[in-house]
């Protein structure tokens, strides 16, 4: 956590419309600007103990349009998806799509701390890109060789396990109709970009 | 009579989760279930797509809705066995609804492949509501000749069915009952599992894997603490966690659980009197044989880490390919 003051209002924050932003980016309706700053969401995480900042606190700093902290914090990332607090949260903020958003600005503003997390993502959506579906052998072997080779040793006993299980294929397997996906997802991208 | 639904299966099903998917199979046949497979699905992005882009991860699910509600012949609803693919496709639907702007965009990026989908006119469900609720307890329990007398299971639901749950399908966010009663069907002895919906730590297995081996203590902990022989599951990803990686977290806390961790569907066939060799048993990594073996069920050994399959003819490594890599040549 910064050591530094607390910003005081600062009319001229180029940043002051980013709980806008956020909750225009993200899927369906956020409902991110009636958060009460309770704290339910950070008494039902299962991870917070790992978070730079709670969700609540997380929320506050994107409301005060701390954007460069907010992107930097590595509680998306430890976010585990497991929507409960989405389920408790009086207000019904959809807390776990907005972590999804602020994870993908992150990666836009080349933002997010060193993390294996970020490349994680990527490598399965390149993965996914290539074959139409999710290909674990190749999600991990090229995971591990990019960025830890060292670490590839200790993952091999799981890998050969789950190989010998008959429960990973070693060749990918590929969707027919690839030339389609290809352009739904070309033609996505376009519609991303777009402000 | 038979009952027909649109199938998603999932990338999981045709490798971790095999012994889902055989198992799914068999349970079919005995419960007349008519599941059509979608066909050419896609990945469903998993948790990681939405964390990257938003408009193509939800062009990527928008593939497989709209391909659904073309093959809809007489049925709406599209069943699926595993927890991500489950919540993707039905957020996906749900939030199309909501913020119609982002149908607009999924359907604009969809018509460069000629498709389209109408938010709404398809059903998203899991296999286990369907079971429960259209099939029904009673019809299973007729179909039960061997039941699981005297075999305790913790019913282990993960966090992504009961949860966010925008259609309100379950008897409960955080304690549902629905797992517990189809496995009180089969005649098993059902623990009082207080953690069935915890989180299984998910992909933190591949970027944070202390994390993840805390959370698999902790559901390992509690269900031997409940005297728990095996634990059944609805969710690949949940029983891979728990079951692949039950060895690391036992080295990683000097702890010594030997919990099998089983897809419902396994319980469902050998309660069904179906031979237990074509259910999917030994594909589980904690072995199973001597929990089934105490109720009097044979079931296969686990596979020797022998080769299985004939050697490939291609010599080349199986080095996996991204986009952005140089195009394949096919």
């Amino acid at each position: 956590m910064s050591s530094e003051a607390a910003p005081r209002f600062d009319p001229t924050n180029p940043h002051l419309r980013f709980l806008e932003e956020v909750s225009a980016a993200t899927a369906g309706v956020s409902r991110l600007e009636m958060c009460i700053q309770c704290g339910t969401c950070g008494g039902s995480c299962p991870s917070a103990v790992e978070m730079d900042h709670t969700p609540r606190m997380l929320f506050a700093m994107v409301r005060a349009g701390m954007r460069d902290e907010a992107l930097r914090s590595n509680t998306p990332w430890i976010c585990v998806s497991c929507y409960h607090c989405v389920v408790r949260c009086p207000q019904d903020v959809h807390i776990a799509d907005v972590m999804y958003t602020l994870k993908s600005m992150a990666i836009r503003a080349k933002l997010y701390r060193e993390s294996t997390a970020p490349d994680f993502s990527r490598t399965f959506v390149g993965m996914v890109e290539t074959y139409g579906r999710s290909y674990e052998f190749g999600l991990a072997t090229r995971h591990y060789l990019r960025h830890f080779p060292l670490r590839l040793p200790a993952l091999v006993p799981t890998g050969y396990q789950m190989i010998a299980h008959g429960r990973m294929a070693t060749r990918p397997r590929k969707i027919k109709n690839l030339k389609q996906l290809k352009s739904i997802l070309a033609r996505a991208k376009e519609l991303e970009a777009m402000p | 009579m038979s009952s027909t639904y649109l199938y998603y299966p999932g990338c999981s099903m045709e490798a971790t989760a095999v012994a889902y998917q055989v198992s799914l199979m068999e349970v079919c046949r005995t419960l007349e279930l008519d599941l059509q497979e979608i066909d050419d699905w896609n990945c469903c992005g998993a948790t990681e797509y939405v964390g990257v882009s938003l408009t193509p991860a939800y062009a990527l699910i928008g593939r497989n809705l709209a391909l659904a509600a073309k093959q809809a012949n007489g049925t709406k609803t599209v069943v699926a066995p595993c927890s991500a693919c489950y919540l993707n496709l039905a957020k996906a639907d749900y939030y199309m609804r909501e913020r119609p702007v982002l149908g607009v965009k999924v359907n604009a990026a969809l018509a460069a492949g000629d498709l389209h989908y109408d938010p709404g006119s398809l059903t998203i469900r899991h296999l286990l509501d369907v079971i429960v609720n259209d099939v029904g307890l009673d019809r299973v329990k007729s179909k039960v000749v061997r039941p699981l007398k005297g075999l305790r299971v913790a019913p282990y639901l993960g966090c992504m069915v009961p949860r966010p749950d925008y259609e309100r399908r379950w008897s409960d966010h955080e304690r549902p009952d629905e797992l517990d009663r189809l496995l009180h069907a089969l005649g098993a002895e059902v623990i009082e599992f207080p953690l069935k919906t915890h989180c299984c730590g998910g992909h933190m297995t591949q970027i944070g894997p202390e994390t993840a081996y805390e959370f698999i203590r902790r559901l390992l902990m509690s269900a031997d603490h409940h005297n728990a022989d095996v634990m059944a599951t609805l969710c690949p990803m949940c029983q891979m966690n728990l079951d692949a990686y039950q060895g690391e977290t036992n080295r990683h806390f000097g702890t010594s659980y030997r919990l099998p961790i089983l897809f419902f569907t396994q319980l469902m066939g050998v309660a069904f009197g179906i031979d237990a060799k074509k259910l999917g048993f030994g594909r589980e990594i904690v072995s199973a044989q001597e929990a089934m073996g105490r109720i009097g069920v044979e079931t296969p050994p686990p596979e020797t880490p022998e080769r299985r399959t004939p050697p490939s003819k291609d010599k080349s490594l199986p080095m996996p390919r991204m986009a952005g890599d140089e195009e394949e040549v096919a």
